[in-house]
């Protein structure tokens, strides 16, 4: 908890610590937002044990929204966003339905099916774009008023939000509901022996996560002002689940680390060279190796020594 | 015509697919690198060929070439992966996909690179009256055939291909029997890197060369050994088979049928979609109603 705090404080003073200028504040946004997408992952994965290699479909499936309603002139966050919500909550129930059915391997080979099934419906939207994607005409009005033009109000919106879902997240972990779902984890067995069926609170995880990366993706089209199926590519959700376990699966602060620690990285290493996925790949490869609770259990041992 | 296009899509599945289902199956390791390694198979056979001026030394070479990386990246990184749990194996080996891809990138630039086709087997025959194939086509379909009748042989028949089966059943047990399964390990998975990267050499003259072209295939090879069944070669033959010919037709037929209930523009797209979508309904079919797949190796 006092790792989140510390970085979120860190985000909130960001435009005033030499983040300000337009490209560090965009570089910000880009890591909150993928911060959100991760948060509704790490529920799956930390707090039910479910691996998915397909999120990024929800999360396409929110920029997505963006598009459609954008091409139908329709650009105000407040129809668009429950829009979203409620697309990504409907292909995630449906989806969740049958995934559930499989469980460890199986499930990621699923979810990876419906992810790429998510993906080629999005390359064949010859009317928004298909392959090339699609340029948004600007981004959405909050009630009417352009405030997201605004590089601070959107830092801002984007630092908001990813609280709200850090709140809520832990917030479901500390209810019945969440110590289901913890306990499903450990012993499926167990759980059912004392009269619960995990299978609805898998459920309603799977459908939260979604919802979560659909809100993810409707920033995202925002922040970019372009949505191209490549959002929904399998390596994508690679990306994904890589930002979930690299954080650390200890907490969902994790999940808000390894976001923020994956897009630094990048841009650190892209302006050394351009060939920065050489030093990337093998810098994965160590931090599995050495870091087995990921930054966020690194970084919470530092603080609790120190 | 497009059915043959598929057996032959499908035999290069499978052999990308058999290297991913042993090291699946014995070792319990996700390795998603493994078609990088079907991607550095392509690209040392192009090189060597041209490096040598023959695709025959060039295949030759780029065997052991394989063959190699795929040791030293066992010994670099898989190795001390095999006691961790899936998430840390996806994690390293997507970070390995990460650095082969750029590493590709940086040796023999993006662009995709041609590899001629042998002059042995360029040209067409003509199979059936009025319909001639491409030669090399064939051969790729009798290459993938003959592996895998030699790697049926070799493990039904053979002491190792016993070990490698009872690894796949239930490795602790082995390791118990006084088994060295780290040598196992390490054998499998070299001969895995190997008929990866010999799939590789066999598709670089008929498809492009590129980064990035062993993501789409490691995908369908997952599609392939889950719909098999983990750990069965058998399994994988079938399912690699199937996958490729509901790929290829799906893909070329799709549209033609849609066109007669949609007018030819959405019909075009919505078939395109539906075809590569195919593949991914009918893993999730077999899924739903056989979660441990067609034929499962392990017992329990």
């Amino acid at each position: 908890m006092r790792l989140a705090l510390a970085v979120f404080a860190l985000l909130a003073a960001a435009p005033w610590l030499g983040f300000g200028e337009g490209h560090s504040l965009t570089l910000l946004a880009r890591g909150m937002i993928l911060g959100i997408a991760a948060l509704g992952l790490w529920l799956l994965v930390g707090g039910a044990g479910l691996v998915s290699l397909g999120h990024a479909a929800m999360l396409g499936i929110g920029a997505y929204a963006v598009v459609v309603l954008d091409d139908a002139r329709i650009t105000d966050a407040l129809v668009v966003v429950p829009v979203a919500l409620a697309a990504a909550a409907i292909f995630a129930l449906l989806t969740g339905a049958v995934a559930l059915r499989t469980t460890g391997v199986n499930f990621i080979m699923i979810t990876i099916a419906f992810g790429q099934m998510a993906f080629f419906t999005a390359s064949s939207l010859a009317l928004y774009g298909g392959d090339d994607g699609y340029t948004l005409y600007g981004r959405n009005t909050i009630g009417g008023a352009r405030w997201l033009q605004d590089r601070l109000v959107f830092h801002y919106t984007c630092l908001a939000l990813l609280i709200a879902c850090f709140l809520l997240l832990r917030m479901l972990l500390a209810s019945r509901f969440g110590r289901v779902l913890r306990a499903a984890k450990e012993s499926p067995l167990r759980v059912e022996a004392i009269g619960f069926n995990p299978y609805p609170y898998r459920l309603l995880a799977y459908v939260v996560a979604g919802m979560m990366a659909a809100l993810a993706g409707v920033l995202l089209a925002n922040a970019t002002e372009f949505v191209a199926p490549s959002y929904l590519a399998w390596q994508r959700s690679g990306e994904l689940l890589f930002v979930v376990i690299l954080g650390g699966l200890g907490g969902p602060q994790g999940a808000v680390v390894g976001a923020l620690a994956l897009v630094l990285v990048e841009e650190l290493l892209s302006d050394l060279t351009e060939h920065w996925r050489l030093i990337m790949g093998p810098l994965l490869v160590l931090a599995v190796l050495f870091l087995p609770r990921g930054i966020a259990g690194g970084l919470a041992g530092v603080l609790r020594r120190g | 015509m497009q059915a043959l296009n598929g057996l032959q899509y499908g035999v290069l599945l499978f052999l990308v697919a058999a290297g991913l289902t042993l090291v699946f199956g014995v070792m319990d390791f996700i390795n998603l690198a493994h078609g990088v390694q079907y991607m550095l198979g392509a690209y040392l056979g192009v090189s060597l060929a041209a490096a040598t001026g023959s695709f025959w030394w060039g295949l030759l070479l780029a065997l052991p070439a394989a063959l190699a990386c795929g040791l030293v990246l066992e010994w670099l990184v898989f190795r001390h992966l095999y006691r961790r749990d899936h998430l840390a194996q996806v994690l390293a080996t997507f970070g390995v996909i990460l650095f082969l891809n750029q590493l590709v990138k940086a040796v023999w630039g993006s662009a995709p690179l041609h590899m001629p086709i042998p002059a042995l087997l360029d040209g067409g025959i003509e199979i059936m009256l009025g319909l001639r194939y491409p030669v090399y086509r064939i051969a790729i379909l009798a290459a993938g055939l003959a592996t895998a009748a030699a790697l049926w042989l070799l493990i039904e028949r053979t002491r190792a291909g016993a070990l490698v089966r009872a690894g796949a059943s239930n490795a602790p047990m082995l390791s118990a029997l006084g088994v060295d399964t780290g040598r196992l390990f390490m054998l499998v998975f070299a001969c895995g890197a190997m008929l990866a990267g010999f799939a590789g050499v066999m598709a670089a003259p008929i498809l492009s060369v590129e980064p990035g072209m062993g993501d789409t295939v490691l995908i369908l090879a997952f599609v392939v050994i889950v719909i098999g069944g983990i750990g069965s070669i058998r399994g994988a033959f079938l399912a690699a088979l199937i996958v490729g010919l509901v790929e290829t037709l799906g893909r070329s037929l799709l549209p033609d049928l849609l066109r007669l209930v949609m007018t030819p523009g959405p019909a075009r797209q919505a078939g395109a979609a539906l075809g590569s979508m195919l593949v991914y309904l009918a893993m999730a079919l077999i899924l739903a109603v056989r979660p441990r797949g067609l034929f499962p190796a392990r017992a329990g």
